[in-house]
């Protein structure tokens, strides 16, 4: 037999796809395209209410009732212009902000910025343990057992888990925080009011007043989030073609963010306000207060928000800092490479969590002490951290034609000013005020 | 003596009447002339224009100071020069490739070594530091004595990569050839491990290497890499030469990276395809994704079950086939219908005049293509298959499914 006549014969034969096939597959891949992209603007923006500025919405909401809600708009403004700058970095280049500020900057730069990360991130660790062991308190359970049990989950969720897994339990965590919006409703607020003090600005030069706005800014906008933004596109691979989709899902994350402030401000100003219940510390006090005035349920939700947070932040905030700076100083960097190929970033996410679950530990832990210094550590760390970006984000040889526009040039300077001050008289505040409500 | 960089930047220079000059602020190496030489000294001197002293301009060299065999006059104003490497700007903190080593690494500092030809010293690079040593000597340099750092330093592990293993990212293809950094030394990684370490790089230079490197292992890399830079490369690419890498892939691998592109850049990229392999091409991609038809390459062997071992083997010598991937024929009867298979090693062994339908492999497997893929997954299980035969609905032949197609599905998953 001849076996390349039926060759041939065979070729002839073989069946030829429609169009319409194509079509579909084509529609269907760029959903998926989009959904590809979306996730680090969503995830970054609310980690930002961890558990130290969940305490800060809760007091400004029962010292102040609705009068700081105008204030949302422009931290959403805010929030959103830096994170785009971030966005669009790592998409344009490719690579991580550390990584920027290494190549562009040099070594001792880099150097003071990542050992400041790692001391300021290790305390707002700190700070997220703490929120577990408040929030635990409301559902009865000892921090000494939930704070070890949190640490474990944390720890082996990320270590063990593959990154789409933990995508997913992100996204859920995303979708708990609508645990504020149930509570805010239990607290049946006056919406108008609400509504009526979001858009129409409420200036007053009560010092406290002052205080408490400062402390609102300074605790939405992190420092380490820029890294772990930046970061999340670079990871997905996300290239200039998607930039839009990208812009998309950092106005989406700010946008969100921002409604969940609004709602814990709302429930807080609707009820302990309302009552005169206005001096409270943390978000714990928050739900425990929420509880005979709100209902039982009202206060629960409070509590679940803020476990959430926590644990959300907890995970997210040690990881980027291990790799923030073993990518900065040139270290292996990667949940995808094996603890003997990159000891100094294992070591140094081990040690984040468990020095920060041990110090809420501590019997007579310093837990006020170390709050005051995440926040201060925030406020000196950021203005650094912002000036690097608009730096980078300005070079032309780095970003081509993506360079700022003068427009968004002169919003982002003003921003930058704005959030330095504003910062800069929170950890003053902080420090010399210590025993004003403003400090968690 | 063992030389640092660090150490010697921003040393005094003077010249032959012991007169200072300026203090170093930069050192040139000229890939075009030595490719290990540092061929100028910048030496800056305040708000005046910096000086460039030559290789052969320096008499002696110790940390902190520099002594010229000439005088001030003797040196030429320093003009930027795109066509020389800079250690400070070029090196220094950027990502380079260790092809030894297979990864990208970050330069912390250089070292290099003196060496004395008629009269004047001369410094070779030998390796990059990329280890703690170099660190440290990066953060204390000036802050405490230069002898503690010394002292310091030794003491850490030491992590270098020799010069010649060295491969510079450029993504400026102008300055990569004036530069003469060529990707020789990469095209000799296996292609998964190139694929690997440009995960780790950025856009620009992802482009860059893929730019220079020859169609094949370019095609190569291309089938290793994460899809969503695939996608992005070949976008960015000359649709010509993005053509001519995509001939080279295997049609199966093609048409994955093709069909993640959009639907004018795909159809542009098949009109500059020749018509067979476009052909082959367009057929996977109006299979589902998740089928056996669109896991399938169909580039495969395939014979008449009645030839016999001898006749086939010489077809086969006659043929362009890829060995590497080939451990299956797939054999036809009368029909054109499909009638089994026999791995290539039953043919090694078997007599000459022995007919291919007597070295069939039991039992008749063969799946229809529109077959899901978990159907594949599981026969690929239970008959612990290496290749797996895909049929359209009059049982004949298309394709075939490989055992590594299939784990690399499942990893994905």
């Amino acid at each position: 037999m001849n076996w390349e006549s039926v060759s041939a014969r065979v070729e002839g034969l073989r069946t030829r796809g429609t169009d319409l096939q194509m079509r579909v597959r084509s529609l269907r891949r760029r959903l998926t395209l989009l959904l590809a992209v979306v996730g680090p603007g969503l995830i970054t923006s609310n980690v930002d209410n961890d558990a130290g500025g969940i305490s800060t919405y809760a007091q400004a909401g029962a010292q102040y009732g609705y009068a700081l809600l105008w204030s949302l708009i422009p931290m959403t403004i805010a929030l959103y212009v830096t994170e785009e700058m971030c966005a669009r970095m790592g998409v344009i280049t490719g690579k991580g902000l550390s990584d920027l500020i290494r190549e562009e900057f040099g070594f001792r730069p880099t150097f003071f910025v990542m050992v400041t990360g790692f001391f300021v991130d290790l305390a707002n660790v700190v700070a997220e343990f703490a929120g577990v062991a408040a929030a635990m308190q409301i559902f009865g359970v000892s921090k000494y057992i939930a704070v070890p049990i949190a640490a474990i989950v944390v720890w082996a969720l990320v270590l063990r888990g593959t990154y789409r897994q933990v995508e997913v339990i992100f996204f859920a965590a995303c979708g708990f925080y609508l645990a504020y919006v149930l509570s805010a409703v239990l607290a049946k607020p006056n919406w108008l009011e609400a509504a009526k003090h979001t858009f129409i600005p409420n200036l007053s030069f009560d010092s406290g007043y002052l205080v408490m706005l400062t402390g609102l800014i300074g605790t939405t906008i992190a420092p380490w989030q820029f890294f772990y933004l930046q970061a999340g596109f670079v990871e997905k691979r996300v290239g200039p073609r998607q930039y839009p989709q990208a812009r998309a899902d950092v106005l989406i994350g700010s946008v969100s963010c921002m409604v969940i402030v609004f709602f814990i401000i709302v429930c807080t100003a609707a009820t302990l306000y309302v009552s005169g219940n206005r001096n409270i510390t943390d978000a714990g006090q928050a739900a425990q207060a929420l509880i005979p005035l709100a209902g039982k349920w009202a206060g629960l939700l409070f509590a679940f928000g803020l476990l959430n947070a926590s644990l959300f932040a907890a995970s997210i905030l040690p990881l980027s800092t291990a790799h923030v700076i073993c990518e900065g100083l040139g270290f292996e960097a990667g949940i995808d490479h094996k603890f003997r190929e990159a000891p100094i970033f294992y070591w140094l996410y081990t040690i984040l969590i468990a020095v920060g679950a041990g110090i809420v530990l501590l019997p007579n832990a310093p837990l006020w002490k170390i709050l005051i210094f995440s926040q201060v550590g925030n406020g000196i760390w950021l203005p650094v951290v912002v000036i690097f970006i608009l730096l980078l984000v300005n070079r032309r040889e780095l970003m081509g034609e993506y360079v700022n526009s003068l427009m968004f040039n002169i919003v982002a300077w003003a921003t930058a000013i704005a959030m330095i001050v504003l910062t800069l008289v929170l950890s003053y505040t902080a420090i010399f005020h210590s025993g004003s409500p403003a400090a968690p | 003596m063992q030389l640092y960089a660090t150490e010697l930047m921003g040393s005094e220079a003077y010249d032959d009447q012991g007169n200072f000059v300026g203090r170093v602020r930069e050192f040139f190496i000229e890939p075009a002339d030595q490719p290990n030489r540092v061929s100028h000294f910048l030496l800056s001197r305040g708000r005046f224009q910096p000086l460039l002293a030559r290789h052969d301009q320096v008499a002696a060299i110790a940390p902190g100071t520099i002594r010229l065999n000439c005088s001030e006059r003797a040196l030429a104003l320093y003009r930027p020069n795109e066509a020389w490497l800079a250690v400070r700007k070029d090196l220094l903190d950027q990502q380079i490739i260790d092809t030894k080593g297979r990864k990208v690494v970050r330069v912390n500092d250089v070292d290099l070594a003196e060496q004395r030809t008629n009269g004047n010293v001369e410094l070779r690079l030998t390796q990059v530091d990329v280890g703690l040593p170099g660190a440290v000597r990066r953060l204390l340099q000036g802050v405490i004595s230069p002898g503690v750092v010394r002292k310091l330093q030794s003491k850490l592990p030491q992590r270098t990569i020799r010069w010649e293993f060295v491969n510079l990212v450029e993504p400026d293809p102008l300055r990569r050839l004036k530069l003469r950094i060529t990707h020789e030394k990469l095209e000799d990684l296996h292609p998964a491990d190139l694929a690997e370490i440009m995960e780790d790089l950025s856009a620009a230079e992802r482009q860059g290497i893929i730019a220079s490197l020859d169609e094949e292992t370019a095609a190569a890399v291309l089938a290793e890499l994460d899809e969503r830079l695939t996608t992005q490369i070949v976008e960015k690419m000359d649709p010509e030469r993005a053509a001519d890498i995509l001939e080279e892939m295997a049609p199966d691998a093609a048409a994955d990276l093709l069909a993640e592109l959009p639907k004018e850049t795909s159809e542009e990229l098949l009109e500059e395809m020749p018509g067979r392999e476009a052909d082959e091409v367009r057929e996977l991609l109006s299979f589902g994704e998740s089928t056996a038809g669109g896991m399938m390459n169909p580039e495969f062997v395939f014979v008449g079950e009645s030839s016999t071992r001898d006749e086939v083997l010489q077809w086969m010598r006659s043929q362009d086939l890829n060995l590497d991937q080939l451990d299956t024929v797939v054999l036809l009867d009368k029909s054109a219908q499909f009638s089994g298979t026999v791995p290539v090693a039953r043919l090694l062994l078997a007599a000459a005049e022995q007919s291919l339908a007597e070295l069939k492999t039991e039992p008749l497997l063969s799946v229809p293509s529109d077959a899901d893929e978990t159907d594949v997954f599981e026969l690929f299980d239970k008959y612990n298959l290496r290749t797996l035969t895909v049929v359209d609905q009059e049982n004949r032949p298309m394709g075939t499914i490989t055992v590594d197609d299939v784990v690399s599905r499942l990893v994905k998953k």
